[in-house]
């Protein structure tokens, strides 16, 4: 356990250590407000509630959940210091949980900074906080999910902007597999069970029944079982892949 | 002890190392020796864990690199071919981290950094950032890294490339400070740096251990061993002097270099044959600059070793 918090706690510094963190954390805000208050109409909707403000966020993590995971092994492996890592006396699972936490705290700090949207929409109105603390328990949950994936991609590529787009890629199908994009193409001729299937695959179905404030312990375990899945599969692909 | 079995390594078609089978005790310190890409780095990451054997196993003090993973690594300090660390980190937060996952706490923690930084003398620099430290300072800093927890066992690959002389001759002498009661492998192919600080070599060829002996057996497989080398003032004669050396009874050949000026007598089976010459050339009185033993040339024998090798 504390090995994971080392490693957590040297990767989280090193976030903050170049301009990286903070061009992502100025983007990701100002891109927030930029869809609630202007393609969400934050305003004109005039309803106590931030459905407007957390609809897009499957669509910004889409991008910007990416772009923190692609460097977490991609980088290591280019720099070398995978060997270093690899040799100190800690198993790659350990080595895997924390750089994925250090990348979800920071995403969860960088979620926390959209605290005025909160306030402002208590000043305005009186919203059920409750539906709001479900909601970004959900986005937290989604970025996770997204992370998980971005990790693995980033340990089978050694070049960032693939891993990036590869990344972006597979993030995309998972968030698709609930719109009825995908499950018109499906719902004409499958069997309802795997139109179903597919839809509860989908990270949106799923962030979505969260954020209106029904915690089901279904959608948790879902996306538990999403994170562990894919940080299971970057263990393997790291004892595979290490030394190539 | 440190024990390698056989290890094999294959990349698809490739053996890049060939059941290579060591021990190295307590007090040794191995120099590995070998041309480039001769399996030296990949051998060394199967010993420290970081590539998977195709078969064969290391153990490192008992614990299998396989099977108990993680005892073994904290038995090993590790320094990576190029000596890889976190550029963003300065030394001082690096090497907190590397004592901190290595387990070492409170004033243990202080005084093994205190003594590394002294050691490598990184005092200097423990707080700049490590990729604006210059390449000398960036090794030390993987030095300091891998000795830190003082392990029984060090792995070090290439620990004086892109070191200056001074820093070379430094490193070597930190390596045999700690080499009395360690096990210490390095690799290198640096020659003279198996004669200063190693008291085993390995050479290797495409993936095999070609020689395992000491220093002093391997410089003694030199044609140039207790050869005899004179030099002169001028080059008029040196056919004379070549002549009258080879007509010795112990001189097997003599080679002349016209640009040095100077004449090498080889002997038979490796006799003495410096009293001769010398006597012979007092006796001839030759206006002679330098009279040379040699006592082997480590270069020409890694040559001819890891040529015939490659030729098979």
């Amino acid at each position: 356990m504390s090995a994971i918090r080392i490693i957590a706690a040297r990767e989280l510094r090193a976030y903050f250590a170049t301009p990286l963190a903070y061009v992502f954390m100025v983007i990701f805000l100002a891109l927030m407000g930029v869809f609630t208050f202007y393609i969400g109409g934050f305003y004109e909707s005039e309803q106590a509630n931030l459905s407007a403000f957390f609809n897009f966020h499957p669509w910004l993590y889409l991008f910007l959940v990416p772009a923190i995971s692609m460097r977490l092994w991609a980088e290591e492996r280019k720099s070398g210091n995978i060997e270093l890592l690899m040799t100190l006396p800690v198993t790659t699972g350990q080595a895997v949980t924390g750089k994925f936490l250090a990348a979800w705290i920071f995403t969860a700090v960088t979620l926390a900074l959209t605290f005025p949207i909160w306030i402002t929409v208590n000043y305005l109105g009186d919203p059920d906080n409750g539906v709001i603390l479900a909601a970004y328990l959900g986005s937290l949950l989604m970025a996770g999910g997204f992370l998980a994936i971005g990790s693995c991609i980033s340990a089978a590529n050694r070049n960032q902007v693939v891993a990036f787009i590869i990344t972006v890629v597979i993030c995309f199908l998972f968030l698709l597999a609930g719109f009825p994009l995908v499950l018109d193409f499906f719902s004409g001729w499958a069997p309802q069970a795997l139109v179903d299937t597919i839809a509860s695959l989908s990270f949106r179905t799923h962030f979505e029944s969260i954020s209106k404030g029904i915690i089901d312990l279904r959608d948790i375990i879902y996306f538990v079982m999403v994170i562990s899945a894919w940080l299971y599969a970057t263990v393997l692909v790291i004892e595979l892949k290490k030394a190539d | 002890m440190i024990r390698a079995e056989s290890l094999t390594r294959e990349y698809g078609t490739l053996r890049a190392v060939d059941h290579i089978s060591f021990t190295v005790q307590p007090g040794e310190v191995l120099g590995f020796l070998g041309p480039n890409g001769a399996g030296k780095t990949t051998t060394m990451r199967m010993m420290a864990g970081f590539v998977a054997p195709t078969s064969g196993r290391a153990e490192i003090c008992g614990f299998s690199m396989e099977e108990q993973p993680l005892e073994a690594k904290r038995q090993l300090g590790y320094l990576p071919e190029g000596a890889p660390s976190y550029g963003e980190m300065t030394p001082r937060q690096f090497l907190a981290f590397i004592a901190r996952i290595r387990g070492l706490e409170g004033d243990r923690r202080r005084s093994r950094l205190d003594d590394v930084i002294g050691r490598l003398q990184l005092g200097s620099v423990m707080d700049q950032r490590i990729e604006t430290l210059s390449k000398g300072f960036r090794r030390r800093v993987g030095l300091a890294q891998a000795i830190i927890h003082d392990p029984p066992v060090l792995i070090l690959d290439e620990p004086t490339d892109g070191l200056d002389p001074n820093q070379k001759h430094e490193v070597r002498e930190l390596i045999n400070a700690m080499a009395k009661d360690k096990i210490i492998v390095i690799s290198t192919h640096i020659l003279e740096e198996v004669d200063a600080v190693c008291t085993r070599a390995i050479i290797i060829a495409a993936g095999r251990i070609v020689a395992d002996e000491t220093p002093d057996a391997l410089i003694r497989r030199s044609r140039y061993h207790n050869a005899v080398t004179l030099r002169f003032a001028a080059a008029a004669g040196l056919k004379t002097v070549a002549a009258e050396l080879d007509a010795l009874g112990s001189v097997e050949h003599v080679e002349i270099d016209e640009h040095a000026r100077s004449v090498t007598a080889f002997p038979k089976d490796g006799a003495v044959i410096v009293t001769a010459v010398g006597d012979l050339a007092g006796a001839r009185n030759w206006a002679l600059e330098q009279l040379h033993l040699e006592s082997g040339r480590l270069d020409e024998v890694f040559r001819s070793i890891t040529e015939q090798e490659a030729a098979r």
